[in-house]
């Protein structure tokens, strides 16, 4: 059995709070574009879309766990820690659109909701988190990676959060908020230390062998020199 | 290779289902704007309005009939509504007010009623998106967006994601064949490393494939826009075609809401 997080399906979450949460991601995702690309320019769109499928293939990896269960990532921290905020969260925001779009994963009237908590709400969060820690505990790939499992075990409850915030605007079911506050919050601090220890895993991995090619740390590694004979230069950004 | 017939196939063909239907033809952005619009009537609908739920199911049958998907395309896609089905079962032992009894469990009312109508109002909710990408061919469904005045860039983004999802699967599946061939089994938590590093590897070489492809496209001329291969226009008749989906939609949900004051 999987353990998975789903998706807000149609008629969860009433009419009016589903067409507001819309209107936030449409703005929350345009707040991404611009940033991404004066990040990555016109490269934005090859790169955030193969890290969109990175992170879709990611949630395909199943993790066992104990028992003949297993979990996956929902990848939300791990994208902004590679990739930036903006690229990170267009990332996973997309994955969200094409799965409500034609795999009917999350509600086609959910789709604002759904990209809100799991795409805007995380990016926000675990690059906060991250770039926080980072700055106090320094760079090595043991704190870079002590910062992403923090990063990547906070987002999922606070997703969660977020989720129970809809539930209690506007909400369609009985459960009581206090309820539903206690269960999510409860379950998701559970998944969300397996969501920061595949994260840290994973950023450790990358880290260890293209450390340039983990954004939130970029400017804070040390310089390389190349050195020849009789020249020393920089290498230029990007590589 | 995991799925030889998937081979030069992105991920969306494989839902669409070929047909020659009024459905079909329709222009995607046509269809997106109707399908949403008519989930949205759906989920204005007060869940107690229980003849208001069968005639929506009729129009989608109706809408299936029209476009000639049958059942079986349909129910398996279905199952991706099983998480939301549980939690609507918990919603009867939860609620205040009257309760009733059911083969001895005492329910709350109110829970009852709300758990059908998350049930009922999910499941023509999938039921319509199953009909929207088994209508329409993914890269449709994405240039229609752009027609909406969705960004451009998110929509290369999606396609993006679309034409090299099966690429990266593939790729992961060769990692995972080469973990397997050397005596790697996943057996609980300690084997977590092992796969982590394979992620790791797999986003670095994800990366490095959206650098070369961006390389390719400038190398053809990418300025950031892509090409329009094919023009689409959509006429009034058009949009007054699907639109009679969601106007349907709404005179329902207003009576219902009307006849549940």
């Amino acid at each position: 059995m999987q353990v998975h997080t789903m998706h807000i399906p149609d008629g969860f979450i009433n009419a009016p709070t589903s067409a507001v949460a819309g209107v936030i991601a449409v703005i929350g995702i345009a707040i991404c574009l611009n940033g991404a690309r004066k990040q990555l320019d016109e490269k934005t769109a090859p790169l955030a879309g193969l890290v969109a499928v990175f992170i879709f293939a990611m949630q395909m990896l199943n993790f066992p766990v104990a028992a003949g269960t297993s979990g996956h990532l929902l990848g939300g921290a791990l994208a902004v820690i590679l990739i930036g905020p903006y690229a990170g969260a267009l990332a996973v925001s997309v994955v969200i659109l094409v799965q409500g779009l034609l795999f009917a994963d999350g509600g086609l009237s959910a789709i604002g909701l759904n990209i809100i908590n799991m795409g805007l709400v995380t990016a926000v969060v675990g690059w906060f988190v991250f770039r926080g820690l980072v700055k106090v505990i320094g760079v090595s790939r043991p704190k870079v990676m002590v910062a992403a499992f923090v990063a990547g075990l906070v987002t999922v409850p606070v997703s969660a959060l977020a989720f129970v915030l809809e539930y209690a605007i506007g909400g369609t079911g009985t459960v009581p908020v206090s309820t539903v506050t206690f269960a999510m919050v409860g379950v998701h601090i559970l998944i969300g230390i397996g969501e920061g220890l595949i994260t840290a895993l994973t950023v450790g991995a990358v880290f260890l062998v293209r450390p340039d090619l983990v954004y939130g740390v970029h400017d804070r590694l040390p310089k390389r020199l190349l050195v020849t004979s009789n020249s020393v230069t920089t290498p230029a950004n990007g590589t | 290779m995991p799925s030889p017939h998937t081979h030069g196939h992105d991920v969306g063909e494989r839902l669409f289902v070929h047909r020659h239907s009024v459905i079909h033809r329709l222009p995607a952005e046509v269809k997106t704007v109707a399908m949403v619009a008519f989930i949205f009537t759906v989920i204005m609908t007060p869940p107690n309005q229980f003849w208001a739920f069968a005639l929506y199911a009729l129009i989608l049958v109706g809408v299936a009939g029209l476009a000639r998907i049958p059942a079986r395309v349909i129910l398996p896609r279905m199952l991706v509504e099983v998480p939301f089905v549980f939690f609507a079962l918990l919603m009867p032992f939860f609620g205040t007010g009257p309760t009733v009894e059911v083969l001895g469990l005492s329910l709350s009312q109110a829970g009852l009623l709300a758990g059908w109508g998350i049930l009922i109002k999910g499941t023509l909710g999938v039921v319509s998106s199953i009909l929207l990408a088994a209508t329409t061919p993914a890269r449709d469904l994405l240039m229609g967006l752009e027609r909406l005045k969705i960004p451009e860039l998110l929509v290369q983004i999606a396609s993006f994601m679309l034409r090299y999802t099966h690429v990266v699967s593939d790729e992961m599946h060769r990692m995972k064949l080469a973990r397997e061939s050397r005596g790697f089994t996943a057996t609980g938590i300690r084997s977590w490393p092992i796969i982590a590093q394979s992620g790791g590897a797999l986003f670095i070489r994800s990366y490095e494939r959206g650098e070369r492809v961006h390389l390719a496209m400038l190398s053809r001329g990418y300025t950031g826009r892509l090409p329009q291969l094919t023009t689409v226009t959509t006429t009034a008749a058009d949009w007054f075609t699907a639109m009679s989906l969601p106007a349907v939609g709404l005179i329902i949900a207003l009576t219902a809401i009307w006849a549940g004051r």
